[in-house]
């Protein structure tokens, strides 16, 4: 339901392109005109940022933020799917298993940090622990709701075909499961960005997450804080149209009624 | 095929005064450059109480030619006078009867019914819903919520949702194209019953043959994209209209042939 | 054939299987703690020994209390002008165009990334807090909004302009009606993540509150076993938040935009 049934072609590349002019001039004139000499402007930032890239320190400590996101991301995809599809397809399993799940769940990622720390110590592997935590779950419920939500018609028809069990979930089932995954990935990998950046904050030494802290701590370094805040942004909006690609993908848009 | 405008005698004839005009309409809608001709210079009248139907097959642009009469889509060109006056916008005085899924689902029955009524005193209103609930048949069920309804039912609130306010027309597009063929059948005879009950003039979309001979004063054949009048067929057989005489079948096949089926499947 | 004292015997015993499965986890959970080395990690015994510690130094109610107060304002506040605008924007396309791709640019940046600013101006203390729950759900709420005014069936539009509805009118009687049931999971999901984000605000941020206290337990003392406390009364919160919500869903003016599955 919208209000403008015909847009030109130019409309949506214009009116972005003149809000982010808007915004930029109002964030320089209100640092200018507030006076503060502790909040950056948009030139100290860009500044920032070029003093990073030259200190060799931005690369490295995006790789690490991405490494350990893709860690802890992957090794939830590996326990979350398969645990997934098993609850999904034995409703017996779930029932028991479910009622723990919807407890562990809302216990924050961040409240496992000192647990997390004792474990495994700082450093890398307490901040992938984090983000598997974090991504697990959605992950876990996507699976299982999408197994749970194929039609029976599509198991029957399986089994009509003579489809053995095992084949019957690989040809079928996870076929059709597939789509709502896909969306559960997506939310996880938007959660297993959010996470490391907490997790980076008070677990590590390295990472976009720690050049948020240290900036400010080490020399209230705001230029660089609002430098890395930026760049958390831009990677997690990467991450996300990465995967609203994959869901456009022909072979998968059956199971998205409005793709857009 | 030329466009066929409808005769001046065939309203004359029947003594009943124009209510709805459309001239020369034309509909051309534009999506991502592409341009699609739906409508190609339609131009028809519709007496004052006539039950009209404009028969055509899926896609052809009957509804959306139901849509620029309504008000809700301005066409590219050309004009609808109801009353004489120029249609801009929709408007109580006609209203549009969606398929079942047009009942808002947050109401129930009566919250439905009664949804334009708020002009009204709370006494009258009550009276008013009370008395349109009872014309189709749903009392028993003022405080249910439409999930719990039949689809059959869930039409029924919609058309006493549009009558309750008084308009002077209805406009109806395949209202029971989601209902099953006995439902179909039991939704005619009541939707004819209302309307003799409170004459309003009545345009009615159907790509179904048989519904249109049934139900109308007139049927406009339309053709299929871009959709040009193909005939008009005026249907003078008096209600209750036996669907075996011999008038009513040769009416029928009339139509058949005009669209080109073979009478045998 | 089964009799019915059989039947009935064997959906308890069903209903049972759960709480079973929870006990089979705690009893591993102390059997592990037993035959590990670390004298800090905590057994189920312990936690339990911890809460009620906190309960009878009545530290449990006033870390709960603050933990809520700074979620509610953040939320509720962030619902209040989010909801209006997402939904104006939703409405109106070239607003739309104009400002979703900062609403994409700005969604993935972490709440928590904001800190130092919430700190820089605010302080250290309940405002600063709030600001990030705020922030936290401002954005998801908005985009909620947003995608609820878009999934809006034409029809209910048509209906309402049909019987002659005024423009705020329509608002009203259609607009707010029809979004509610998409608006309220959108809710539950902020919710969710505004308990997420206070928890972390008041671990770096303040000093109270359930966030406050994982993080002191352990400075001052190591105790472990309070901390895990906490991570239970967290958990627990949680859940309870998210029933809440979830029993609006059965409004029926509201249940009917979930599909019964």
């Amino acid at each position: 339901m919208t209000t403008l049934t015909r847009s030109r072609r130019w409309e949506p590349y214009v009116w972005p392109l003149l809000t982010a002019a808007l915004l930029l001039l109002f964030w320089n004139f209100s640092v200018k005109w507030s006076g503060t000499n502790v909040f950056p402007s948009p030139l100290a930032v860009e500044q920032g940022l070029a003093d990073l890239i030259r200190g060799g320190l931005l690369w490295r400590y995006i790789g690490d933020s991405l490494r350990r996101v893709a860690f802890g991301y992957l090794l939830a995809v590996l326990v979350g799917i398969p645990g997934g599809l098993l609850l999904g397809w034995y409703p017996a399993v779930a029932q028991v298993v479910n009622p723990v799940i919807q407890m562990l769940r809302p216990i924050s990622p961040i409240a496992w940090i000192p647990v997390a720390i004792i474990l495994f110590g700082v450093g890398d592997t307490a901040s992938v622990y984090l983000i598997f935590l974090a991504s697990f779950f959605p992950i876990l419920t996507s699976a299982m709701n999408g197994v749970r939500n194929v039609p029976s018609m599509y198991r029957r028809a399986g089994r009509n075909f003579g489809l053995s069990p095992s084949k019957l979930l690989a040809n079928v089932v996870f076929p059709a499961a597939l789509p709502q995954m896909l969306v559960g990935l997506r939310i996880a990998v938007g959660i297993a960005w959010l996470v490391v950046v907490a997790a980076e904050m008070i677990a590590s030494e390295s990472g976009l997450g720690y050049l948020v802290i240290d900036a400010r701590n080490s020399g209230k370094r705001y230029d660089l804080v609002v430098a890395a805040m930026l760049l958390i942004g831009l990677i997690g909006l990467v991450l996300d149209l990465g995967f609203r690609r994959t869901e456009k993908l022909k072979s998968l848009r059956w199971g998205f009624r409005d793709a857009s | 095929m030329t466009s066929v405008t409808a005769p001046a005698s065939a309203l004359a004839t029947r003594a009943l005064k124009t209510k709805l005009r459309a001239d020369g309409i034309k509909m051309v809608f534009e999506r991502d450059g592409v341009s699609t001709d739906v409508l190609d210079d339609i131009s028809l009248e519709v007496g004052d109480g006539e039950f009209v139907c404009l028969l055509g097959p899926s896609g052809c642009g009957k509804s959306t030619m139901l849509n620029v009469i309504a008000g809700f889509i301005s066409p590219t060109k050309g004009q609808v006078r109801i009353d004489g006056e120029r249609v801009t916008g929709p408007d109580r005085r006609r209203v549009f009867v969606f398929q079942e899924r047009g009942v808002f689902p947050w109401l129930t029955v009566e919250g439905n019914i009664g949804f334009g009524l708020f002009d009204l005193s709370e006494a009258e209103r009550r009276q008013r819903i009370a008395h349109y609930v009872e014309l189709v048949g749903l009392q028993g069920f003022e405080q249910a919520y439409p999930r719990e309804l039949s689809g059959g039912m869930k039409q029924r609130v919609e058309v006493a949702r549009a009558l309750a306010v008084n308009p002077d027309m209805l406009f109806l597009d395949e209202p029971f194209g989601a209902l099953d063929s006995i439902t179909r059948l039991i939704m005619r005879g009541e939707l004819l019953r209302i309307w003799e009950a409170e004459r309003k003039t009545i345009v009615f979309v159907t790509h179904d043959i048989d519904e249109a001979v049934q139900l109308s004063d007139r049927v406009i054949v339309m053709t299929a994209r871009p959709a040009k009048i193909q005939r008009i067929v005026d249907i003078d057989i008096p209600h209750p209209r036996d669907i075996s005489s011999p008038k009513y079948l040769s009416l029928r096949d009339g139509i058949f042939d005009a669209i080109g089926l073979a009478h045998k499947v | 054939m089964r009799s019915p004292a059989h039947v009935r015997f064997v959906t308890a015993l069903t209903q049972l299987r759960p709480a079973a499965f929870v006990a089979v986890l705690l009893v591993a959970w102390h059997v592990a703690i037993k035959f590990q080395s670390n004298p800090l990690l905590p057994g189920p015994l312990a936690v339990a020994s911890g809460l009620l510690e906190l309960a009878t130094r009545g530290l449990m109610l006033k870390y709960v209390v603050a933990s809520l107060f700074r979620v509610t304002w953040g939320f509720a506040g962030a619902a209040l002008l989010a909801i209006p605008i997402g939904l104006a924007i939703g409405w109106y396309r070239r607003v739309e165009l104009a400002i979703n791709p900062f609403i994409q640019i700005l969604r993935p940046i972490s709440p928590l990334a904001w800190i130092p600013i919430a700190i820089l101006w605010f302080g250290v203390g309940d405002v600063a807090a709030i600001f990030l729950i705020f922030l936290a759900s401002f954005l998801p709420l908005t985009v909620t909004a947003i995608n609820a005014v878009e999934s809006i069936p034409e029809v209910y539009v048509n209906a309402g302009r049909n019987f002659g509805l005024r423009h705020s009118q329509l608002v009203y009687r259609v607009l707010y009606p029809a979004v509610m049931p998409h608006l309220i999971i959108g809710l539950r999901i902020t919710l969710g993540i505004a308990w997420l984000v206070v928890v972390a605000a008041e671990m770096i941020a303040v000093n109270s509150g359930l966030g406050f206290l994982i993080v002191d337990a352990r400075n001052a003392g190591n105790r472990y076993d309070l901390v895990v406390a906490g991570m239970v009364m967290i958990g627990v919160i949680g859940l309870l938040l998210d029933i809440g919500i979830r029993s609006l869903e059965r409004i029926p003016s509201i249940s009917w935009g979930y599909s019964d599955d």
